[in-house]
């Protein structure tokens, strides 16, 4: 990157009288876990570069309340609910962008009934529009040609019918995308979805994450791409498990453009 | 005399539907002991679905071998029907053939009726060998225990016996065969009997003619005991499936107005409740009267076929987890609610509840709400919805989340994150660019 830049809050936005293009929508996973930060990150390096006129909510950003609708938790989540919508309405926010499908589903589908009503879209999506409009150049760079295949997270693919989006981004990168057996509507869940992120599985014969990692690596891909830091997290968990680290990597799709030339 | 067989055809039709229609009434009954669901909206949509899923068999297809054997007998099944009709009319005025009044094209249709009759048999004897020979694995799952798996073979049964009945009828049928016109596949049949005397084959022509309509008031009512209510069922029950997007999930609207409440700085929380409110709803569902109408027509209409199951991540991974089991509980328990209601006028507590008593805990706890069963489901049942409604009462009215969920719970409370984070380092990574 030729020097750092600077990425405002809301408040600082909303001080200087300013509304930005879109909020970009962080998430719990993107803003705290390591690996999902690094996914934060090549996502504002490409929105800077697109000229994306963008901002975040900083410390006002709260658990959409995903994980604890999906357990049962109706009260927490519509507790978050109504905490973010406050904040998100003060702002006069329109258009909201995430790197993370269950942010992406919860506030797409479920705020409009508690009083939220917002454009959302997953930052795939996003990127796609970006490139589309000419903001966003986007060439093979080092993945062209690699055998590369992609994970459809639930929360995107089945739960919102977008399986286009992420393939068509990695056919910009050039690479040869080789579908696993299970892909697009009847993709294999990495086994985090429903809260599962947050507690041992049940008894079973074998991982959810494990089961997926290895249709995966069945496809002789040394990258699996991902769009979801939970999928992720699960993969990399995956791939470790198989003792793999050394062949193949787990990458989102907004790392991999990024790192297509280099940013 | 000469009246005889028409009454006795009379008596068999209003008993055999009489007693269907009792049936049904039941259905009707137990499926109202659910809640009642909103689904005047999306009209055109909701159509659109039956002729698509329901009717056009679109998620039957998606698995070609099993989809193409399912529209042969379904085809079979809705057009060989035409000629019950016929056998109706006959049976009640004692004519014979009535339809053979439509000249040629009557020849036209019995002939097709034949070919499907036999592409019908062989359809079935197919199914039959995946489920018994090739013993494919969605068939032989733990809830698949005797009785289901013999419903499923009961009706293949029942279905080359309706066919053979069908083409025997035709084929010792010496009227329809002297016509020469329609008669397909009967004719080679025929040969097996040309040495019969006509008598004899009137005999058989009769008795495989009572047999293939009675077979069909038994088939009619063996329907309500079986996984074969879908035949049925399908078309409303495509007609209410889910509208929205599979991620949505429904808001609950009791928790809305108390969270309302709550959250609403002018309300005084110690205030008396008005009068005439009602007792605060139960969250969540713990047994089947919890449960929506919707969720209570699934339950009747699941056809066991296992497609939620085979395509589950949960059951796949050798979890105690199956969502085919999680229809089959919810029927299981409502037709024993059903029974309960028969004998006592009312229900009366029987110390038993769909939860536990049904589907434990570990089941619950185990699904990632990834939307594989709903997707795969060839009509349109939803068991992820029943899964979470039963979560929902686990949690809101028992606190009996696993532990490191309830961790998780209260991280989002005290952090407004699901990890043990600092709220102030949530912006952190921007110093990190
Ligand atoms: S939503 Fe739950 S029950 Fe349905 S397939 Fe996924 S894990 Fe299984
Ligand atoms: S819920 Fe649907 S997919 Fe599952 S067994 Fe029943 S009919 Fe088949």
């Amino acid at each position: 990157m030729n020097g750092a830049f600077q990425i405002p809050t809301m408040a600082e936005m909303m001080a200087q009288g300013k509304q930005p293009e879109v909020l970009f929508w962080v998430g719990c996973a993107g803003s705290f876990d390591d690996r999902a930060k690094k996914i934060t990150k090549a996502f504002a390096k490409l929105l800077h570069q697109a000229k994306v006129n963008f901002a975040v909510l900083g410390t006002e950003e709260s658990c959409t309340g995903d994980p604890a609708k999906r357990s049962g938790n109706e009260f927490l989540y519509q507790m978050q609910a109504f905490m973010n919508i406050q904040v998100l309405d003060g702002y006069g926010i329109k258009k909201i962008v995430t790197t993370c499908p269950h942010c992406f589903n919860t506030l797409k589908n479920e705020y409009p009934e508690l009083g939220g009503n917002y454009e959302v879209v997953h930052h795939t999506q996003f990127l796609k529009s970006l490139l589309n409009e000419g903001r966003l150049k986007v060439a093979g760079g080092k993945f062209k040609g690699k055998r590369i295949t992609f994970h459809d997270p639930c929360y995107l693919g089945r739960a919102n019918n977008e399986y286009e989006a992420p393939r068509e981004l990695l056919h910009k990168l050039e690479v040869e995308l080789i579908e696993m057996k299970r892909c697009k509507s009847r993709g294999l869940c990495c086994g985090a979805g429903g809260a599962q992120m947050f507690k041992e599985p049940e008894k079973g014969d074998k991982d959810i994450n494990v089961e997926r990692t290895e249709e995966a690596i069945g496809t002789n891909s040394t990258i699996i791409a991902a769009g979801c830091p939970f999928c992720n997290t699960m993969l990399t968990d995956g791939v470790k498990a198989m003792e793999k680290e050394d062949t193949v990597q787990v990458f989102d799709i907004a790392e991999m453009i990024a790192n297509a030339d280099d940013l | 005399m000469a009246y005889l067989p028409n009454i006795v055809f009379f008596l068999a039709l209003v008993f055999g539907i009489g007693y269907f229609a009792r049936n049904i009434r039941k259905v009707i009954r137990n499926i109202k002991l659910g809640k009642e669901v909103a689904a005047s909206d999306h009209t055109s949509q909701r159509w659109s679905n039956v002729f698509r899923i329901a009717l056009g068999q679109s998620k039957m297809v998606k698995r070609p071998v099993a989809g193409l054997l399912h529209i042969i007998v379904y085809l079979g099944f809705i057009i060989i029907n035409i000629e019950v009709l016929e056998i109706i009319i006959d049976g009640l005025l004692g004519t014979h053939r009535i339809f053979a009044a439509l000249g040629s094209f009557y020849g036209i249709l019995i002939g097709i009726f034949e070919l499907l009759a036999v592409l019908v048999f062989i359809s079935v004897i197919v199914f039959w060998i995946r489920r018994n020979v090739l013993k494919l694995q969605r068939f032989w799952k733990p809830e698949m225990t005797s009785w289901p798996k013999n419903d499923a073979n009961f009706i293949l049964y029942f279905e080359m016996i309706l066919m053979t009945f069908f083409l025997i009828m035709n084929a010792t049928d010496v009227h329809f065969q002297e016509l020469n016109q329609g008669n397909w596949v009967s004719k080679h049949i025929a040969e097996w009997f040309r040495n019969a005397p006509e008598t004899t084959l009137h005999l058989i022509e009769r008795t495989a003619w009572w047999l293939h309509i009675l077979g069909i008031l038994i088939f009619l009512n063996y329907l309500y005991f079986s996984k074969h209510l879908h035949i049925l069922l399908a078309f409303p029950n495509v007609y209410y499936g889910k509208i929205a997007p599979k991620g949505k999930f429904k808001n609950l609207e009791s928790v809305t107005n108390e969270v309302k409440l709550m959250m609403d700085p002018s309300v005084d929380p110690y205030a008396a409740p008005a009068e005439g409110t009602e007792n605060p709803a139960k969250f969540g569902a713990s047994d089947v009267m919890d449960l929506s109408r919707t969720q209570l027509l699934n339950a009747y209409t699941c056809t066991e076929c296992g497609r939620c199951t085979s395509e589950c991540p949960a059951n796949q991974t050798g979890k105690k987890l199956s969502p085919r089991k999680i229809m089959m509980d919810t029927r299981d328990r409502l037709e024993e609610v059903g029974k309960n209601w028969d004998k006592n006028g009312g229900f009366q507590a029987d110390g038993k509840q769909l939860l536990d008593d049904y589907i434990t805990r570990e089941e619950l706890w185990a699904c990632t709400t990834c939307n594989a069963c709903t997707e795969a489901c060839p009509v349109s049942i939803d068991p992820l919805s029943i899964i979470l409604d039963m979560r929902q009462y686990l949690v809101m009215e028992q606190s009996a989340a696993p532990n490191e969920l309830n961790v998780m719970m209260t991280n989002i409370e005290n952090n407004a994150a699901p990890w043990p984070f600092n709220q102030m380092d949530r912006a952190n990574w921007i110093n990190e660019l």
